[in-house]
């Protein structure tokens, strides 16, 4: 890839971000490469060096705080035509509700995932304090002198942190996930955003 | 090294390789390389908010036919290095009594 085309690409990915913003970043690029080809290395070698495209545009992407981007896109670049405004207002009591709705499902979605989350944590807590009562328990029949009470009781107990020590690791995982996810989606909330720059 | 102790050092780092002349990206990078290895994403990171912490003030300037932008260090810039080095005293403290734990135990 020429420098041409590395910047040019550049531009086309970062298409949605303030103006300024793209160009100081494209002149930062254009400079470093224009350095390192004095320093003695050919164009293709020094465009190289730089990083790819698609690595820069991802650190870019999760630097820039999503309501930058928002604020960027809310800003008109042409004037809306009389027709579309006058649909956007009649079309208020339409697309209003939907919007909300949409926002609701996708919202609602994202809290049951942590419903099930807080579940699944709550469970394992349960099967823990059910083993700790399960041992008093067993140490209350031993004062008693039932043994084989206290035999099985103590069992259970044993039973019961075997299963909250196996869920603990599940729990542990799940929650990694669930937090990988929530990052995943911020970022792919900011691609969309940007998605829907290139195609007005 | 690890990416927080990292992240920490580049900063004042980018800050001291303009501390006695005014430079440039690639020279910075260039500069740093036996020490830290730094992309240009992550310098260009680093020069915005050194720049918006007022720690250095940029200007362009002609070389060879085309713009470059050069970057010059200011008194608050001068003043973080400064402080880096208080620090650093205070760290290598305890890195000298973790390292006389590690003598114990051997």
């Amino acid at each position: 890839m020429n420098k041409e085309q590395f910047l040019f690409e550049l531009k086309f990915r970062l298409n949605g971000l303030p103006q300024s913003d793209i160009d100081e970043r494209v002149l930062f690029y254009s400079e470093m490469i224009d350095d390192r080809m004095e320093d003695g290395l050919s164009e293709e070698e020094a465009v190289a060096a730089v990083g790819s495209v698609d690595e820069i545009v991802d650190q870019i992407m999760s630097e820039i705080p999503l309501t930058r981007i928002v604020k960027e896109k809310v800003k008109q670049k042409q004037p809306r035509k009389g027709w579309e405004i006058a649909l956007l207002i009649l079309g208020f009591p339409l697309w209003f509700p939907l919007l909300i709705a949409a926002f609701a499902v996708c919202f609602s979605l994202y809290i049951t995932l942590w419903a099930v989350l807080i579940g699944i944590w709550a469970a394992d807590l349960g099967l823990a304090v059910g083993a700790v009562a399960g041992v008093l328990g067993a140490i209350f029949y031993v004062t008693k002198t039932n043994i084989m009470g206290a035999i099985f009781v103590a069992g259970s107990a044993v039973a019961l942190a075997g299963f909250a020590i196996f869920m603990f690791a599940g729990c542990v995982a799940l929650s990694k996930a669930a937090f990988i996810l929530t990052k995943k989606i911020a970022l792919g909330i900011k691609t969309m955003v940007i998605g829907k720059g290139t195609e007005v | 090294m690890d990416i927080q102790l990292k992240r920490g050092l580049l900063d004042v780092c980018v800050l001291a390789s303009i501390k006695d002349e005014d430079s440039y990206g690639y020279k910075i990078i260039k500069d740093m390389k036996p020490y830290l290895e730094l992309s240009e994403s992550t310098l260009y990171t680093i020069l915005k908010r050194l720049e918006n912490a007022k720690m250095l003030t940029v200007r362009t300037a002609e070389h060879e036919g085309r713009l470059r932008k050069y970057y010059h260090i200011t008194e608050p810039g001068l003043k973080r290095i400064e402080e880096f080095k208080e620090d650093w005293k205070e760290i290598m403290a305890v890195y000298r009594f973790i390292s006389k734990e590690d003598n114990v135990n051997e």
